[in-house]
């Protein structure tokens, strides 16, 4: 039977309706496969970041990190394998994958550039950071039922020495999930759902900008806040030096009062660290993935450009040429791996999120008792005297 | 201008048989005048001061109008408060003049202002204004001044970056408010997620409204500190007049001794010091006998006068002296009392402000953890 081309079975819900395509049956295989990782039982790669180290060279200095790998996968030659690597590393990693699979959707890197002068990039606090979401980023790599089956992705967990001009040679392997024809198709009607996604996007990026704003106003308020309590514990200090009896009460609110910016300072540097770069990366991600839809909708487009001049120019008898008929695969395929890839993308959103929000409302919880422990510890040393007094009046 | 209400129990002073009135009115301007009565009338007291009578060390929240119901309610209770010092004082609280503050509505100025203090307190005022300076200043007293004036420093300053502290603390509890409302709004655009987003914004709509009562019990510590702010200028107060008494001394004490210096010299025939009478003598030609003999009989009386006046002025100062010291100590022993339970309400209120933040932020985390 031959393919019944209604505009109606194909564009609503981008859902493959036939399913006898070989390029179909590689969707299909990514259900099945997304559904196992899900529930976290078929995991058989684990990969771990850490150890970041100085390098210091004559040119330049950098940071590498230990990239562990334990796999029971045939597509790797050993079961684990270590290399060093660094954001450099990283980055080609990521753009090879957008290039080799855009009709997925890649998780985000943490940010490239670092104002010289305001971020200190060897600092303890920013190379940790940065490693938590270098790791986070190989994690989610792995965990992807098609992602981690990339061969660049193999060869960054694997070669001694990442050659990074490999790429073009498997470039030419990878057959029909290479070249997408960007640009110069219009767009008849976006599918529901994925109009339903930008808009989501869109949305979600305002929130996620109105929270950053939020997040570094209050950084801004605390830290102003903290500036006076500086001001103010010594005071405290300096009266306690001219009284007899108050001179100790007087001196432990002054050393409470140091307690509780230290605190505080704290709370503000953490929020500064893993906070507000999380919320960053999301953007960031968002980004890409709108990139990944507008690419969708180009494939589509072509497809129904392709598809519309055929239809005008033959009688419906003709057979439809192979050019299109390959659009048209293109156009499921790609439907099919967003719309899983959304799935996962979505499960993960809110993980990150509920991580992130519980992170924060942890930090506060542990600033006020850090509080509440100095301001406790001090009441005997207050009430000291007048039990004494109690017991000699 | 503001009538202030003071009811107080004066079963303390059950004295009278006229039927004493539950409540009645004062305004702020007859507390004044009641307090500068006995400043005069017990110049060796430290008398408990008013509160203010303008708003000062506000933070942005407080209005500084004098007009605010909260300003107005505080300073009534900062009045009770000062009614209550006077009334635990053991010299200040059986005064008459105070006794009929607190049951006579009418005439009460009348009856002040028959007492003739004002008289008294233009004079001292005037010479307590002027700059003197004592040959053999009373150690112990210098000190107290000196404490006086490190006091009233340290707390100005306290309450001065205590006030900017309590600006910035409100800014970040109410910025906390806007999480409220952009996870409201969030949760709109999500599905599962959307009931902790939205529970969660609760959360924070609420930690953001919790400053305000927070920092109006901190305004209660303020107050506190304020007390003795202004009483660290009573203190000052005392030390001063006891300058004025000791200088007052010195005064009469150096007069009695230039006169009989003045006698020895009529007596001996001897000019001892330059004077210009004596100059006047030399070129116009001495007394008479009999003019001599007057101004010495002059003399005398003077003597005898100023001898008295040392003696009066001497008892004066040691009376003086004896009573503040008392009146110090016992200061001394209420401020460190006072103030160390201040400073245990504040630990108090800080511990009460760290256990509601730690509660709402738990609040919150238990609906970010059902996101």
């Amino acid at each position: 039977m031959s393919k019944i081309f209604n505009w109606d079975l194909i564009l609503p819900n981008g859902t493959p309706v036939d399913t006898s395509s070989p390029a179909s049956s590689s969707s299909l295989l990514n259900r099945l496969q997304l559904d196992d990782d899900l529930d976290g039982e078929t995991r058989d790669l684990f990969v771990t970041v850490d150890d970041p180290k100085k390098h210091v060279s004559t040119m330049e200095t950098y940071i590498t990190y230990r990239v562990c790998t334990k796999t029971t996968r045939t597509e790797f030659d050993l079961p684990e394998y270590t290399v060093r690597r660094r954001y450099q590393d990283f980055d080609w990693l990521r753009n090879k994958l957008e290039e080799s699979q855009p009709t997925h959707l890649i998780p985000p890197l943490p940010e490239k550039f670092v104002m010289k002068g305001v971020v200190d990039r060897f600092s303890e606090e920013f190379v940790e950071t940065r490693r938590k979401a270098l790791d986070k980023f190989l994690k989610r790599v792995a965990d992807h039922p098609v992602l981690s089956f990339n061969e660049h992705f193999n060869a960054f967990l694997s070669a001694k020495d990442l050659n990074k001009r490999q790429g073009l040679a498997l470039l030419t392997k990878m057959g029909e999930s290479v070249k997408y024809v960007t640009g110069g198709y219009k767009l008849r009607a976006r599918p529901v759902e994925f109009a339903a996604m930008g808009d989501y996007l869109d949305l979600f990026t305002q929130k996620l900008g109105t929270i950053d704003r939020i997040a570094q106003r209050i950084i801004k308020e605390q830290s102003e806040f903290l500036m006076e309590l500086r001001e103010y514990g010594p005071v405290y200090s300096s009266w306690s030096s001219f009284e007899e009896d108050l001179h100790d009460p007087l001196e432990g609110v002054s050393g409470c009062v140091s307690n509780c910016s230290s605190a505080l300072e704290e709370l503000t540097e953490d929020m500064s660290e893993d906070f507000l770069p999380v919320l960053r990366e999301y953007v960031l991600y968002i980004e890409s993935m709108k990139n990944v839809l507008k690419k969708r909708d180009q494939v589509q487009a072509e497809y129904e450009t392709k598809l519309e001049a055929v239809v005008f120019r033959e009688d419906k008898k003709t057979p439809v040429p192979t050019d299109v008929e390959k659009c048209q695969d293109r156009v499921e395929c790609f439907n099919a791996d967003l719309k899983a890839d959304w799935d996962r993308w979505e499960n993960n959103k809110r993980q990150d999120f509920r991580q992130l929000l519980t992170g924060m409302a942890d930090k506060n919880i542990q600033y006020y008792e850090k509080c509440l422990a100095a301001w406790e510890s001090l009441i005997p040393v207050l009430q000291d005297k007048q039990e004494a007094e109690g017991e000699t009046s | 201008i503001q009538q202030d209400y003071t009811a107080l129990p004066v079963d303390a002073a059950s004295e009278g048989t006229n039927p004493v009135p539950d409540s009645l009115w004062r305004r702020y301007s007859e507390f004044e005048l009641l307090r500068n009565y006995l400043l005069v009338t017990y110049p060796f007291s430290v008398v408990p001061p008013l509160p203010e009578k303008r708003a000062e060390f506000v933070w942005h929240k407080l209005s500084a109008d004098n007009m605010d119901p909260d300003f107005v309610e505080r300073r009534r209770v900062g009045l009770e408060n000062f009614l209550l010092r006077v009334a635990s004082h053991p010299d200040l609280s059986s005064d008459k003049i105070f006794y009929s503050f607190l049951t006579e509505e009418n005439g009460w100025k009348e009856t002040v202002f028959e007492t003739g203090f004002q008289a008294k307190a233009d004079s001292r005022l005037k010479a307590l204004n002027a700059t003197f300076r004592v040959k053999n200043p009373d150690k112990r007293f210098a000190e107290m001044k000196h404490y006086g004036d490190e006091l009233q420093s340290v707390i100005s300053q306290l309450l001065r970056v205590r006030a900017r502290a309590a600006d910035r603390l409100y800014g970040v509890y109410k910025v906390h408010g806007n999480y409220g409302r952009v996870f409201s709004e969030w949760s709109a655009i999500e599905k599962e997620m959307g009931d902790g987003l939205q529970s969660a914004g609760h959360h924070m709509d609420a930690y953001a409204a919790s400053v305000d009562d927070i920092l109006e019990e901190e305004e209660h510590y303020a107050d506190q500190l304020k007390e003795y702010l202004f009483y660290a200028d009573a203190l000052r107060a005392v030390c001063r007049k006891h300058e004025l008494t000791q200088y007052e001394l010195e005064m009469a004490a150096q007069d009695l001794t230039s006169k009989k210096q003045q006698r020895e010299e009529l007596a001996t025939g001897t000019i001892r010091t330059f004077s210009l009478k004596g100059m006047t003598s030399k070129l116009f030609g001495q007394e008479t006998p009999e003019q001599r003999e007057a101004k010495v009989k002059m003399l005398e009386t003077q003597i005898e006068e100023g001898e008295e006046l040392v003696k009066e002025r001497n008892t004066e100062c040691e009376e003086f002296v004896k009573s503040a010291w008392v009146d110090i100590e016992r200061f001394k022993e209420q401020k460190d009392h006072d103030l160390r339970e201040a400073l245990i309400s504040y630990a108090i209120m800080q511990i009460s402000m760290c256990k509601k933040g730690i509660q709402v932020w738990n609040n919150a985390k238990e609906c970010f953890s059902k996101m």
